[in-house]
């Protein structure tokens, strides 16, 4: 049929494989092409409100000398590098232990894990919030155990708030991503596993030989989506920390910095889109670098 | 005989882990329907025996919140959002497939691209867009950009690859038109597939906060997430209120989540194949 066609007219013209993709191409152009276009102009300029005057590069200039722009950035990648592998290594560990079937209660597990993907980032924000109270339940758990002497200050210490906003994400995704690694591991023949238990090989290097090479597109996939999602934090850090970015800034990220920009100092839009796009350039480098790891290591 | 043992250890190991992981994973939800019957000073202090204020909680809840109207809006931005997002994702799965287009391709990959565009970038002419076509404060606003999604086209741009071409082939033999062939052919054959994206784009939906946060800024408009975020930042929390709330905001996707597991599963499985 196709290739009937082709020379025809019908290899230029096809209308309704353009009807069909059309409403979808429509949308995405009006409100992703266009305004991301829109900021990149945006970001050439400042001013208030919509006050706004070209300034060149003035704002990229500007990111530099802007401590609380640092912060936000460090705080954005600190999370990135510690999160992202602590999560994707705990989500691969899991589902290759419950890709086991013999494992009994495998099912319960499963739906055990995946459980927290279900709610709204905002809902959980509450909840660690108020777990992770100076006396809250997860404080007065540690001390009876006697792992603590004193209460930890999750919330009001730099260090420790930031480390709440890691168990926090991880909590939340690692089940999200986990899924994704079943989903794969299930295409993969359990005779390859069979021979090499046989063979005498032990369980942690049949993960690190056999698991993990044959998951690496998924992984790629995944650590490419946590990557992204990681760069965008905000509905946690907002409702974790008073949505101002915790004690001394030390939670805020480039998302939450950007809102703050808009919609709680002096709105300046041609600031906020510059740092909007330190946002792009990340994503893009991050991915791109990503990929080009997991090329490398098939050489 | 040390083989045994080492199993013994080794299946002890194993599920001690799982079930470690297993209660970490649950715990907060547990802990937050404890803290619906609870009272805000015996949640801070770490409380996790069932209280006796839930009365309480709900009826102060229900108080200083308009409850079925905050309901009504979360309600309505899910599952307008989730029906356009289906409608036209779906088209546009099929349309790709059919599509014989040189430029297909091209314009899939493009497509795909805007996934990595982060909704920072967005926010403000998004924002400015919606202020000139005064829509702020309107829930079509907080719909319209989230209906063009590349990750659901692509979701069923992958599923639609099963779609047996014999159907569409004898259709067309019978003089079917193809938007005939899509409506009264695909849709029904694709049934679990519109299932599975229905789950996923509708807790997305109904989870959203960021975007209603910028353009719902009265109190008449607002959804069940700005609610439950309000409640919880204000100065002295009262955090059995805010439990009710966020057990009634988790209930709706707790239940989709459970009557549609084996699809929702399925759906999130369909995607990396």
């Amino acid at each position: 049929m196709v290739h009937a066609r082709r020379g025809g007219i019908g290899r230029y013209y096809d209308v309704n494989g353009w009807l069909f993709v059309a409403p979808v191409l429509g949308l995405i152009g009006l409100f992703m092409i266009y305004p991301i276009f829109w900021s990149l102009w945006m970001s050439f300029q400042s001013g208030r409100g919509m006050m706004m005057k070209f300034v060149g590069f003035g704002n990229i200039v500007r990111l530099w000398n802007d401590p609380v722009f640092i912060k936000a950035l460090t705080n954005t990648m600190t999370y990135f590098v510690v999160q992202v592998p602590i999560m994707i290594l705990l989500a691969l560990i899991l589902a290759s232990i419950l890709n086991n079937p013999r494992l009994v209660g495998r099912g319960l597990f499963r739906t055990a894990i995946f459980l927290p993907c279900v709610t709204s980032l905002v809902a959980y924000s509450v909840l660690f919030k108020g777990m992770f109270a100076t006396d809250g339940v997860v404080n007065s758990t540690l001390a009876a155990l006697g792992v603590i002497a004193s209460p930890i200050p999750w919330l009001t210490h730099p260090f420790w708030a930031k480390v709440l906003v890691i168990i926090a994400i991880t909590w939340r995704w690692t089940g999200y991503n986990m899924i994704f690694y079943l989903a794969a591991l299930q295409n993969i023949d359990r005779s390859i596993y069979e021979v090499a238990r046989i063979d005498g090989v032990p369980a942690w290097a049949r993960f690190t030989h056999i698991t993990v090479p044959l998951l690496k597109p998924v992984i790629l996939f995944t650590t490419v989506i946590s990557t992204i999602g990681t760069v965008q934090l905000f509905d946690e850090v907002y409702n974790l920390t008073e949505g101002r970015g915790g004690p001394s800034n030390a939670t805020l990220t480039l998302s939450l910095y950007i809102y703050n920009l808009t919609f709680r100092f002096m709105p300046n839009f041609g600031y906020a889109a510059t740092v909007s796009y330190v946002i792009v350039v990340l994503v893009a480098l991050l991915a791109f670098f990503q990929f080009f790891a997991a090329r490398e290591r098939d050489k | 005989m040390t083989n045994g043992i080492g199993r013994a250890t080794r299946a002890l190991l194993t599920y001690g882990f799982l079930g470690l992981m297993a209660f970490l994973s649950v715990f907060p939800f547990f802990w937050m329907m404890l803290g619906a019957t609870n009272s805000s000073i015996d949640i801070i202090k770490g409380r996790v025996l069932p209280g006796a204020a839930l009365a309480t909680n709900v009826g102060t809840f229900f108080t200083q919140v308009n409850a079925p109207l905050v309901f009504w809006n979360s309600a309505k931005i899910a599952i307008l959002s989730t029906v356009l997002t289906l409608t036209v994702s779906s088209l546009a799965g099929y349309g790709f497939e059919i599509f014989r287009s040189r430029h297909r391709e091209h314009l899939y990959r493009a497509m795909l691209l805007t996934l990595m565009i982060p909704f920072a970038a967005l926010m403000i002419p998004l924002f400015i867009m919606m202020g000139q076509a005064g829509l702020i404060n309107t829930h079509i606003a907080v719909v319209l950009p989230t209906i063009g999604s590349a990750f659901v086209v692509f979701y069923f741009r992958q599923c639609t690859k099963a779609f047996p071409s014999e159907l569409r082939d004898a259709a067309k033999v019978d003089g079917l038109k193809e938007w005939q062939i899509f409506l009264f052919i695909y849709v029904p054959v694709m049934r679990s597939t519109y299932a599975a994206a229905f789950i996923i784009v509708f807790m997305t939906a109904w989870n959203n906060y960021l975007w209603p946060l910028i353009v719902l800024q009265s109190n008449e408009t607002k959804t069940i997430t700005l609610v439950i975020s309000s409640l919880a930042s204000a100065y002295y929390p009262d955090y059995g209120v805010v439990m009710v709330g966020t057990v009634l905001a988790t209930l709706p996707t707790l239940a989709v989540f459970f009557f549609m597991q084996r699809q929702f599963v399925q759906g999130m499985l369909g995607s990396v194949k």
